[in-house]
């Protein structure tokens, strides 16, 4: 459990973490919390010569909450999205998911940028950014550029980040309506089974949209946008519910591992997502 | 005499003795961080170990390329088999009779196997050291499956047994097989079988899971070049066992010896056995003059340190229509693993799985085990339980469910008609135990009320009808569990480990102002001996506990015991300390009799002094005492006042109880909940109330991991599947029910204080109770058997395998 040597370095500021990151390219990585990556680096499945500690890049941090916009720096961490009190009175949700996040320690360090960079589909983060249609605030030796969660990830660990680009903040107007996001695991401090990000609108009594993501039934979040519009226009009824399960199931492509079977996981993805349309719906 | 003189319940009460609810003196160093664990070690020079560890579960071998790593700034060493062969140290005794490579010879038998020893001044060094020697492996087919490595044309993994008929326990029937341990009555079993009204049959499978404790195992090594002596701190079980067998396998003397168990942070059976770490770093030692230490890291240790259970068995009960059980058979297919390293007493190579008769009146049984080689790691350790005994109280409560649903008839009425009856003990088993003592009937009793088992059952039915209507997703388990324990080991007439007999020992000397001190053979790896051990003799000698020191570990000081597993303490050591306390006693009243110019006869021990009978007036306090045989001149008597005492048991102790717990399981998540646990113990006499309520929490939560997730996985490639803690699973708070404990108290009446030892029961305990919850849940819907660890996945499976998802 000790990680091969490496080079060790601390920038005060975007642009040095940026030069840094050009010099060294493939053999260079940005750290965070550290929570996904060092571990990764103890079990020697990953050797970086050059560590990028971004923990002293102020730039980074902060939250804002403008009316319903929302802009969040990378390096916020997940006990600090817990403890905002006005990120949390205007996007409970995000503090619903950020709390089934491993536990207290991993949360003191784990930052959101961290999450949803990571690219791993276990994270829980990835699909409640794509449900909210957020955006990535991307940085890079051409500038900065956004990218749309929903267009972030293309397969596990591979995401449209270069490597020489460094997320600044996720950027994404607060959900009207009501949302939800529910989290199967085996254990406190377990990544999902399964999970399912929902956050839908109710007008007259019928839902007027809805967007659906899924957490750790593919090797990337799933945005199924056809289980969303399934909703549409209906009442949100036992009907309407088992037609978005069908069709968010169509979207999944779960692998079997230490947590179950492929059966299993569709079937449990089936039943959170029918959990959180319900809760949505109630809370909508 | 003055006013305030305490009246005799206050003097009872200072002592702190037997049935005190005395607050554990380790605590205050423990919850601040100042415990004193091998990896606190700090010695000058000292040197730092780390295992090359095999990628495949079965290889050969053909080269070792270990330049590039010497080459490495800090490396010191890098040692292999072929180092450690002119020293005879490449092979090592297991304690089972088999023997273990220490480092790779020539092929390897399980992943994470011990392939080369590489020292560094530092740790860091030693770790970029591992990861620069080339190792050339040629793989081979791999056997994980111990029924599979049983068929005649499966890979030969022992090759230096080949040819070999006979092992450590008698014939060997094929290349992968161990030994048969056979017990019981064939024919008489097979006749009463074959004549029964009814017959239930089901293949049991406890899986292979790990006793994980919080600190891995290790040691330090150092080697005093200048005088000879080598001193080995380390996460020790049995420091003198391991100091004796470090003798023998050595060639040093035993009196050059010194084996120190510091700290130890949880043992769980895992740190009984003997370990390549161990050898390595004494002989890197030697070869360098200088202290070596090793430590394991988590992944190490579940993966190459002593696994539990993995028993396949395969049983048949007969009854009568009533539900009078009229016989019981057995068969054990026991994986083992690549080296059989289980640690058990030499004459039990299945430990004492004979008590699989339970808690119930058999009249006639038979077992037979079969211990078989597959490319696993070794080991086969009693994690938390006497050895094999969970795994027999896991088989028999599953056994006695499957039979109360074939007959129909409720499972906790099953029980109390078949239990042994109070006047029948002691007992003698059909399997060969006499069981102690035991009242079950008024056990099971207090615990079917405490618990409102009638209404339980009417609201089970209730639930299971309102699944039915399509009202709810839940169902409700109720896992009745009613175990025998058998601990204590043990008379050394039929006990010993590799030759050493299984008693053990306290020594005391008490100081001439009235404190004391006591040292024992065995060491606390949590269980409190420190706190528990001074009650004893505090109640046994009139000094209050926390007047006396209890120390452990160091085996230049500490009298020869066998150490702390199977809940051996208190029934042997704990029996060594109450009768080494009886001889202080003896001589501390010759010597009152003496001050008080009587004979000896004319006084009597009260509490904390000696009175002259009839004149209570008169006494002379043991502090009295102490001083005055440090001081006086006693015609007849030496000075000072010391005992020590080594005491061979005259037959185990079986502790019992009574666990019950209700369960709510979802069937379309598998995610289950515990809404109650009721744990009731007989312990026979309770030392102290506190600390059994402590260890019952702890060893039922670690039931509830392994009934409900904790595995050691493999693939069909001899991989390790549950290697981090992500996988492995360990409770945490909010995955831990709350715990009811209750109580009766049987004693036992052969031990000098009555104690039974109850570390290990709530594990053996809790298991079958967590397994028969989630089972008894399904129980409705026709569902009989179906395997642990209970994790969301498998239960999901028994439900859909109901049609429960349709
Ligand atoms: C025991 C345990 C349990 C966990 N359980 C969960 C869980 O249930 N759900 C969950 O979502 N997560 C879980 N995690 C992961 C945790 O949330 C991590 O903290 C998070 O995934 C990564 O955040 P970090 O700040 O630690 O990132 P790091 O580990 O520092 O980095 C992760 C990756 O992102 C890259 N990166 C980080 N920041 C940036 C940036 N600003 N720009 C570009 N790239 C960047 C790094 O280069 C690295 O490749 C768990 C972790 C542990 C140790």
């Amino acid at each position: 459990m000790i990680p091969a040597p490496f080079t060790y370095h601390r920038p005060a500021d975007i642009a040095s973490a940026l030069k840094i990151l050009g010099e060294y390219g493939d053999d260079a990585r940005v750290v965070a919390g550290g929570h996904s990556l060092i571990p990764m680096m103890k079990l020697r499945l990953t050797a970086i010569d050059h560590l990028i500690d971004l923990q002293g890049v102020e730039s980074l941090r902060g939250i804002r909450v403008s009316g319903r916009d929302i802009r969040i720096g990378a390096m916020v961490t997940q006990a600090e999205i817990l403890a905002d009190r006005a990120l949390a009175a205007a996007v409970p949700v995000l503090a619903e998911a950020a709390l089934q996040i491993a536990d207290p320690q991993v949360r003191n360090l784990g930052t959101i940028g961290g999450n949803v960079a990571n690219g791993d589909p276990g994270n829980d983060l990835p699909a409640l950014m794509q449900c909210l249609d957020a955006t990535y605030e991307i940085e890079g030796p051409g500038g900065p550029r956004d990218v749309a969660a929903r267009d972030f990830y293309d397969s596990a660990y591979v995401t449209a980040r270069a490597d020489d680009e460094i997320l600044l903040a996720v950027r994404f107007t607060a959900p009207e309506g009501g949302a939800a996001y529910v989290k199967q695991k085996r254990k406190i401090g377990d990544y999902a089974t399964a999970a399912t990000a929902v956050a839908l609108v109710k007008s007259g009594g019928k839902c007027a949209s809805a967007s659906i993501a899924m957490t750790n039934l593919a090797d990337t979040p799933v945005w199924a946008q056809d289980a969303g519009a399934a909703l549409v226009g209906t009442d949100c009824s036992p009907a309407a519910v088992k037609a978005a399960v069908a069709a968010m199931q169509e979207a999944i492509s779960p692998v079997e591992d230490n947590r179950g079977p492929v059966d299993f996981k569709r079937h449990v993805a089936g039943r959170l997502l029918a959990e959180a349309i319900a809760t949505a719906w109630s809370r909508a | 005499m003055n006013d305030h003189a305490p009246s005799r319940d206050e003097r009872i009460a200072g002592l702190k003795g037997l049935g005190t609810s005395r607050r554990r003196v380790e605590d205050a160093r423990f919850t601040q961080g100042k415990g004193n664990y091998v990896d606190d070690m700090k010695l000058p020079d000292m040197l730092f170990g780390d295992f090359v560890r095999s990628p495949y579960a079965h290889a050969r071998v053909t080269a070792i390329d270990a330049e590039a790593a010497k080459a490495l700034p800090g490396v010191v060493a890098v040692l292999t088999a072929d180092d450690l062969r002119p020293l005879g140290l490449h092979w090592m005794p297991t304690l089972a009779g088999d023997k273990q490579m220490v480092l790779a010879d020539g092929k390897v038998l399980f992943q994470g196997q011990e392939v080369a020893f590489v020292v560094a001044t530092d740790r860091y060094a030693a770790a970029d050291a591992v990861e620069l020697v080339e190792v050339t492996y040629e793989e081979l087919p791999v056997v994980t499956d111990p029924f599979k490595a049983l068929a005649p044309d499966a890979p030969v993994l022992r090759e230096d047994l080949q040819g070999q008929t006979e092992g450590a326990h008698g014939p060997r029937k094929h290349h992968n097989h161990i030994f048969t341990w056979e017990m019981g009555d064939e024919d008489g079993t097979e006749a009463a079988i074959a004549d029964a009204e009814v017959v239930a049959e089901e293949m049991i499978y406890y899986h292979r899971t790990h006793p994980c404790p919080l600190e891995t195992c290790g040691c330090v090594a150092s080697m005093d070049k200048v005088n000879g002596k080598l001193t080995l701190w380390g996460t020790f079980q049995a420091p003198h066992a391991v100091r004796t067998v470090a003798s023998l396998i050595s060639g040093i003397a035993e009196h050059n010896i010194r084996v120190v168990s510091p700290d130890i942070g949880g043992g769980f059976g895992n740190k009984v056995g003997v370990y390549p770490g161990y050898i390595c770093s004494i002989v890197a030692s030697i070869v360098t003059g200088k202290p070596v230490k090793w430590i394991e890291d988590r992944m190490e240790n579940l993966m190459s340190t002593a696994f539990a259970r993995d028993y396949w068995m395969k049983g048949k009960i007969a009854a009568t229509k009533d539900g009078k059980i009229t016989a019981l058979d057995c068969h054990v297919t026991a994986d083992h693993g690549g080296f059989d390293a289980c640690a058990d007493p030499t004459k039990f190579p299945a430990g004492f799985f004979n008590i699989c008769t339970g808690s119930y009146d058999i009249p006639i049984a038979h077992l037979s085990v079969d211990g078989v080689y597959t490319n696993k790691a070794p080991g086969g350790v009693a994690y938390r339980c006497s050895f094999r005994v969970t795994e027999a109280a896991y088989f028999i409560e599953r056994m006695i469910e499957v039979l109360a649903i074939k007959l129909g008839i409720d499972a906790a009425e099953l029980r109390a008609k078949n239990f042994i009856r109070k006047e029948q003990f002691p007992y003698h088993s059909a399997l060969g135990w006499e069981y102690d003592s035991g009242d079950y009937h008024t056990a099971w009793d207090k615990a079917l009320k405490a618990v409102g088992y009638d209404a339980l059952r009417r609201e089970q039915a209730e639930r299971v009808a309102a699944f039915k209507r399509g009202e709810t997703r839940k169902l409700l388990g109720i896992g009745l569990s009613f175990f025998t324990e058998i601990v204590g080991a043990g008379p050394v007439k039929n006990c010993d480990i590799l030759g050493l007999g299984m008693f053990d020992s306290c020594e005391i000397r008490i100081h001439p102002t009235g404190s004391a001190i006591a040292r024992l053979g065995t060491i606390s790896q949590g269980q409190g001996h420190a706190t528990t051990f001074a009650q004893i003799l505090a109640s046994e000698i009139g000094i209050p506990a926390d007047d006396i020191t209890v120390e452990e570990g160091d085996t230049d000081t500490a009298p020869y015991g066998l150490g702390t597993y199977g809940s051996r303490s208190t029934p042997v050591a704990g029996a060594a300390t109450a009768m080494a306390g009886r001889k202080i006693r003896a001589k501390a009243q010759m010597i009152a009799a003496y001050l008080l110019e009587v004979h000896d006869d004319d006084v009597e021990f009260d509490v904390d002094r000696f009175v002259i009978k009839g004149a209570p007036e008169r006494f002379k306090t043991m502090k009295e005492i102490a001083f005055a045989s440090y001081n006086q001149a006693i015609p007849g008597l030496e000075p000072g006042l010391e005992a020590v005492s080594y005491y061979d048991p005259p037959n185990m102790t079986y502790p019992f109880g009574a666990y019950i717990c209700v369960m709510e399981i979802d069937v379309d998540t598998g995610v289950w909940e515990i809404r109650q646990f009721y744990a009731l113990d007989d312990c026979g006499t309770r030392i102290n109330p506190m600390v059994i309520e402590g260890q019952v929490h702890g060893g039922a939560t670690e039931g509830l991991a392994i009934a409900m997730g904790q595995e050691l996985a493999y693939d069909e490639m001899g991989n390790v599947k549950t290697g981090t803690l992500m996988d492995f699973f360990l409770p945490t708070a909010v995955e831990t029910p709350h715990y009811t404990t209750d109580h009766t108290e049987t004693p036992s009446p052969h031990h000098p204080i009555g104690a039974k030892g109850v570390g290990e029961s709530p594990n053996v305990g809790s298991v079958p109770a967590y397994s028969n919850a989630v089972q008894d849940a399904f129980r409705a819907f026709g569902h009989i058997h179906a395997h642990m660890p209970h994790d969301h996945a498998r239960i999901w499976k028994i439900a859909d395998g109901l049609g429960l998802h349709a």
